[in-house]
Parts: C-alpha cells; sequence; structure tokens
C-alpha cells in the first residue's frame, strides 16, 4: 500500500484525480499518516464504521462512541456508511489497509460480510459488532457481538406488568402493539413478553397487531382495538412511537390514558420519557444507544489479546414514572 | 321480464357495482365478525367509530389517487407522490415547531403555504422531466420518489419532528359539523377537480392527451402543456394529502410519512375503473378504491388478522377485485361450460376466487 500511495503522490493530484475510483478507495490512506500506523504508537486505533444517522436513536449511538473512545484515549476513525452495505465493505477494507488495531462495525444488513470479514482476520484484525449482528456460520469471524438483548427487554417489560397485577383477581386484557412483521427486535420483544405474562393466567393478550413502529400506525390500529374491544388494562407496544401514536387514539376514546389504560413500552426516547414523565406511559424498558464505554472496554481487551465473551448485552435499565422525571434533564437522547 | 332483466344488466354492467360490491362485502365481513362495527356514536359532539375512521383515514388516500387518477388518464404515472407527502409535511412540521408560539394560526398558514409552494416546485420539477424534456414518466417521477425521500429526511435530520400546534393538528383530527375535518377536506377538492375537469372540456382534453398525445397536439391541445399541469396538481394533492398525514400524529417522519402510498393510490385507480394506459379516468371509481383499500387495512386490525397472513388476506381480495372487474374475465365465467375448449386453467382461476 504504502508503494502505491508514494507513487501517486510523485505523480501528483492530476494523476489521482484522474484515477476517480482508486482516489476514493484510497482517500481514507492520507489519514493514517497522521498517526494511524499500529505499533508505531501506543494509541490504540479503532474503526467503527456506524450505519447512518435515521433516527435520533442511531445519533446518540454515535456521539456515545466518540465520546466513549475520546475518554478511553483510542484514537477512533469514524466512518458513516449511509444505510449501504457497500460504503460499510469499503470502509472495512479501508481500515484493513490503514491497519488499525480493532475494528467495530453496526451492520447495515445481516448476511454478505463473510469475504471482508476474512479479510479483516487475515490481517490479524480483531473485529467487533455492535448493535445488530450478522449470520455469517463462521463464528470466529467476529470476536464478539455487543448490542440490546431484544428478549429481555420484552421480559422486563412482561415482568413488571406481572408484578403489578399481582393482586388483580379478573382477567386482565392486553393488547399488543408489535413492530415491523417479521424483524428481530418485534419477533424477540413479543416472545419476552409472552414469556413473562404466563407467570400469571390472569393476563391474557387479547389483540395483537403491527404497527410498523410507527405513530401513524400505532394509532390506527389502537383506533380498531378500542372498538373491538370493550376492556382493554393494558398495552404493551414494541416502540416508544407507536406508544405515542396509540396515546392520540385513546385520548379520542375518552380515556384516560396511564390510568383507564396501563401502557407499557421499549425504547425510552425522548419523546417517550416524556409521556412517561407526564404519566401518560407507565413503564418504558429502555434499549439504549449509549454503549460507547462498554465498547471501549472490550476495544482494549481484545487489542490486549484478553478472551472475551462472545456476546455481551448493553448495560439497560427500566423506568417508571418517577425514575422518568428524574432521568429526563439529563437524558442524552 | 327483459326489461327487468335490461335494468339489472344496466346495474351490474356499471363501473361501479363491482367495487361497491366488494366493498360492502367487506363492511359485512366486519359486522359479522362484530356486530357493532357499523355502529357510529356522538362522542363529545362529534361522530365516532369505525365507519367513521375509515373515511377520515381514507382521506389522504383520496387526494393522492385524485392527483394519480389525473396523471394516469395522460398515459403518464406519478411515483414520488409519496416522497412529496414526506416534504410537505417535514417542511410543514419543521417550519411551526420553530415558532415562539405554535398554536398561532398566521404561523400555521404560513407554514402550510411554504410546504404547499415546494410542492408544487417538485411537482413543475416532474413535470418539466416528463412534458419538457420527454423522459418516460415512470423513470421521471422515481428520481423525485428517491430524492424527495431523501430530502425530507435532510429537513428533519433524520429524527421525527413533533409539534404541538392546536390548528395544525385540526387538518388531521379535527372535526367539522360533527364530521372529521380531513374527509370534508378531502370532499371538497374530490368536488373541485369534478366540476374543473367534468363540467368544463378540460377532463375531455386531459383524456385526449393520454389516448394520444400527438393527435391531441394537431388538433389544436397545447398536449405539453395539459402534461406538465396533471403533475403539478398531482404534487398539490400529495402536499395537502402530507399535512393530513403528519397532523393525524401531529409529527412529521421523513422515513414512514407517506411510505408507499404511490403504490396504494395507483391500485385505488386501478380498481375505479380507470386503465393504466391512460385516455380515461373515473373520479368516482378512485374514490371507491380508495375506501376499498382503508377498508381492507381497518379489517385486518379490527378483526385483528394475524399479522403474518395479512398481506396475504389483502392480496387475495385485491385479486378478486381486479379479476371480478375485469369485463373479459367475467365473461369468461358465463361462458364456462364443460364443453368449453381449455376449461382448466378457467377453473384453477376460478377456484382461487372462492375463498375472496
Amino acid at each position: 500500500m504504502v508503494h502505491i500511495r508514494t507513487t501517486i503522490t510523485r505523480r501528483g493530484l492530476g494523476a489521482l484525480l484522474a484515477a476517480g475510483l482508486l482516489a476514493t478507495g484510497l482517500s481514507g490512506c492520507g489519514n493514517s499518516d497522521t498517526g494511524g500506523d499500529a505499533g508505531g504508537t501506543d494509541k490504540i486505533v479503532l474503526g467503527f464504521s456506524q450505519v447512518g444517522a435515521e433516527s435520533g436513536w442511531r445519533t446518540a449511538n454515535t456521539n456515545s462512541i466518540k465520546e466513549a473512545a475520546g475518554a478511553a484515549g483510542i484514537e477512533l476513525k469514524f466512518d458513516d456508511a449511509q444505510q449501504k452495505q457497500e460504503n460499510q465493505i469499503k470502509a472495512i477494507r479501508n481500515f484493513i489497509q490503514q491497519k488499525v488495531d480493532v475494528i467495530a462495525f453496526s451492520p447495515v444488513v445481516e448476511s454478505g460480510w463473510d469475504t471482508v470479514l476474512k479479510e479483516a482476520r487475515d490481517a490479524k484484525i480483531p473485529v467487533i459488532l455492535t448493535d445488530r449482528s450478522v449470520d455469517s456460520a463462521d463464528k470466529t469471524l467476529y470476536q464478539t457481538f455487543i448490542g440490546s438483548d431484544f428478549v429481555k427487554e420484552g421480559r422486563l417489560s412482561g415482568e413488571w406488568l406481572v408484578e403489578q397485577t399481582r393482586s388483580a383477581t379478573g382477567p386482565v386484557n392486553i393488547v399488543e402493539l408489535q413492530g415491523t412483521t417479521g424483524s428481530a427486535p418485534a419477533n424477540d420483544r413479543r416472545k419476552g413478553f409472552a414469556e413473562a405474562i404466563a407467570a400469571n393466567p390472569n393476563l391474557k393478550v387479547v389483540a395483537s397487531q403491527s404497527g410498523d413502529f410507527t405513530r401513524a400506525g400505532g394509532k390506527q390500529v389502537m383506533e380498531q382495538f378500542l372498538k373491538a374491544n370493550p376492556k382493554i388494562d393494558v398495552l404493551f407496544a414494541h416502540n416508544d412511537d407507536m406508544g405515542l401514536g396509540a396515546l392520540e387514539a385513546i385520548t379520542a376514546a375518552g380515556k384516560v390514558p396511564g390510568k383507564d389504560i396501563t401502557i407499557i413500552t421499549i425504547d425510552a426516547v425522548k419523546d417517550g420519557m416524556q409521556a412517561l414523565a407526564d404519566g401518560k406511559f407507565n413503564f418504558i424498558a429502555e434499549c439504549s444507544p449509549l454503549l460507547g464505554p462498554q465498547l471501549m472496554d472490550l476495544v482494549k481487551k481484545v487489542h490486549a489479546g484478553e478472551s472475551v465473551p462472545t456476546r455481551v448485552e448493553t448495560e439497560e435499565t427500566t423506568f417508571t414514572v418517577e425514575q422518568a422525571k428524574a432521568a429526563l434533564p439529563t437524558r442524552k437522547y | 321480464m327483459s326489461t327487468v332483466r335490461t335494468r339489472v344488466t344496466t346495474i351490474t354492467g356499471h363501473r361501479l357495482f363491482w367495487p361497491l360490491v366488494v366493498l360492502l362485502v367487506l363492511l359485512a365481513a366486519n359486522t359479522v365478525h362484530r356486530p357493532s362495527f357499523l355502529s357510529v356514536e356522538l362522542k363529545n359532539g362529534h361522530l365516532y367509530g369505525s365507519l367513521i375512521d375509515i373515511v377520515r383515514l381514507s382521506a389522504p388516500l383520496i387526494l393522492v389517487a385524485l392527483g394519480m387518477s389525473l396523471v394516469i388518464a395522460t398515459g403518464g404515472i406519478d411515483l414520488s407522490v409519496g416522497s412529496v407527502v414526506a416534504v410537505s409535511g417535514a417542511v410543514a412540521c419543521l417550519y411551526i415547531s420553530e415558532q415562539p408560539d405554535q398554536d398561532s394560526l398566521g404561523g400555521v398558514l404560513t407554514a402550510l403555504a411554504l410546504a404547499f409552494g415546494i410542492a408544487l416546485l417538485l411537482g413543475a420539477w416532474n413535470g418539466v422531466l416528463v412534458a419538457v424534456i420527454g423522459i418516460q414518466p415512470i423513470i421521471a417521477t422515481l428520481i423525485l420518489m428517491v430524492a424527495g425521500r431523501g430530502l425530507a429526511q435532510l429537513i428533519t435530520s433524520g429524527q421525527i419532528i413533533t409539534v404541538n400546534s392546536g390548528p395544525y393538528r385540526t387538518i388531521g383530527v379535527g372535526h367539522l359539523l360533527t364530521l372529521p375535518f380531513a374527509i370534508v377536506v378531502a370532499l371538497a377538492v374530490t368536488l373541485v377537480v369534478a366540476v374543473l375537469t367534468r363540467r368544463t372540456a378540460l377532463g375531455m382534453i386531459i383524456e385526449a392527451v393520454g389516448g394520444n398525445a400527438e393527435a391531441s397536439r394537431l388538433a389544436g391541445v397545447r398536449s405539453r402543456r395539459i402534461t406538465f399541469l396533471v403533475y403539478v396538481v398531482s404534487a398539490a394533492c400529495a402536499a395537502v394529502a402530507g399535512f393530513m398525514m403528519t397532523a393525524n400524529v401531529s409529527s412529521a417522519d421523513g422515513n414512514a410519512a407517506g411510505l408507499w402510498v404511490e403504490l396504494d393510490a395507483i391500485l385505488a385507480v386501478v380498481i375505479g375503473g380507470t386503465s393504466l394506459a391512460g385516455g380515461r379516468f373515473f373520479l368516482s371509481g378512485t374514490i371507491v378504491g380508495a375506501l376499498i383499500i382503508q377498508t381492507l387495512t381497518t379489517s385486518v386490525y379490527a378483526m385483528d388478522i394475524d399479522p403474518q397472513t395479512a398481506l396475504l388476506f389483502k392480496a387475495v381480495v385485491v385479486i378478486a377485485v381486479c379479476l371480478i372487474q375485469a369485463p373479459a374475465f367475467r365473461a369468461r365465467l358465463r361462458r364456462r361450460r364443460p364443453s368449453t375448449v381449455a376449461p382448466a386453467p378457467a377453473a384453477e382461476k376460478q377456484k382461487e376466487q372462492v375463498p375472496a
């Protein structure tokens, strides 16, 4: 690589511009002059490729990683893949060429990573997956996967409900707003919740429909739930946005959200936390994007050659109304 | 006898007969599932019930489909309406969210004017690509379909913009004379479009352009100007639909607002009996088509059909509507006798049809 770079530099800018594709491929190389050579300095260099910036959640995720890297004294090379796998593969190849110490990325999609991950392994650069996993059969292609446990989020929601309804004698009717049909968070949250509420036979899911993780979807589905089921005690929404949409439907039906209908959601984004602090929601299981500090710990460990667990869960918590009031002022997303 | 038969044939032969039958069957199925489905009550001074939900939620689709009808009548297609919905909603919500007083009517009206203006520009962009430069409509509008979605995300910075504005909310969930405000707007727009196209020569001219642009030009119609115009009208309809959709949830989501609405709109137009080849259009059919699509979605929720099978359910109904509405298919059904040639494929089709 170094040879090619010097050649190009000698031939000057014109040649570089002429070789348009090559230029993009190597544009990252120039940066490595500023001190990225492995072993040359004692600072660990981490190459990180982010999915994009599609939501407030993702932005908070990016900021957490950048801040944690700075705090841990790790040099971060950050790349935004803008929702495209080819961008991400290109970024990882760039990281390999730059000989970074550790590569971490949040895969845009699940499949198609084997080749580039093998290249990283051949270059002896450890890889960490964040937030989303890959479906490679060869688990040795990456060191570890750090991210939320969706099943656990559903289970925590269900356990809180079981605790709240311990004294209930009659049946408790639950309606569920699922995420996008077939998506991992929707499947897993549903599974975890169902497992938890099985502890109390009075708890019964009377209707469950997909609201596509959107406010409009949540509202439209809830409107029909309210008409089809005269007695709804609990709403379990797979994310805050669907719950926020459902709030409007509940109010329009002349009921008081949070009182007439207990509302449980997952995520804890800002608008959701506000609704919880206002008493319109009753409980939120967090799906935290703030995995930066944990990621940096893992980066240090794999760089030092220590063994790490193959699956690391993000540190997450749950919020009740009181906790939300306390947490809201310092909330980062 | 024969007059009765003639009358029956006239009714069953009407374009709207079969779509209306499907709509009624859907409503009947819901009523069987839950007898109170059709009941409408007065709550807080406005009407409340599943039927009202269907009418209110179909308002944006009716608007988008109206614009789409005109575009399709000229032999074109507009894939960018979903993105225009997202952009107009995002611009309006962003402007309102930056106002010191979100409830001020002036601020909301300025926001609407601004977003509407931008939508008209987007429509003009489509119009120029198709009518002036001569790019095929499906490609020309595909550009904005992709780019517009990106534009909407750029405007919202990829976040969901929440607004707390009473006047803006009214567009989506307000009421006028106990009726949802959204449907009043949709009906008003429908009326204007219907009067303009059917009480003047405009409708005929649009159909002439769709039938044969060159022939109509030679006959003295400014066909390019008409083509340009329908794309602008389509974007304008989409913009108002965007206001309704975002006002419905008081927030603009650049990713999700109006996603796939172009396909629903095309479907509504086709169900309504308008040919994709252009040359004719039926506004009343389009409205029935939009109502069928919304009723279908609401039915899935009201009957709690498993989300995994919901799409299949919708597909079966849509296929049934399209087939039953096709005169060729109905003729084939009537002719079908044991002795007819090639009965096998026909029988297959019949079987698929039954469960719907």
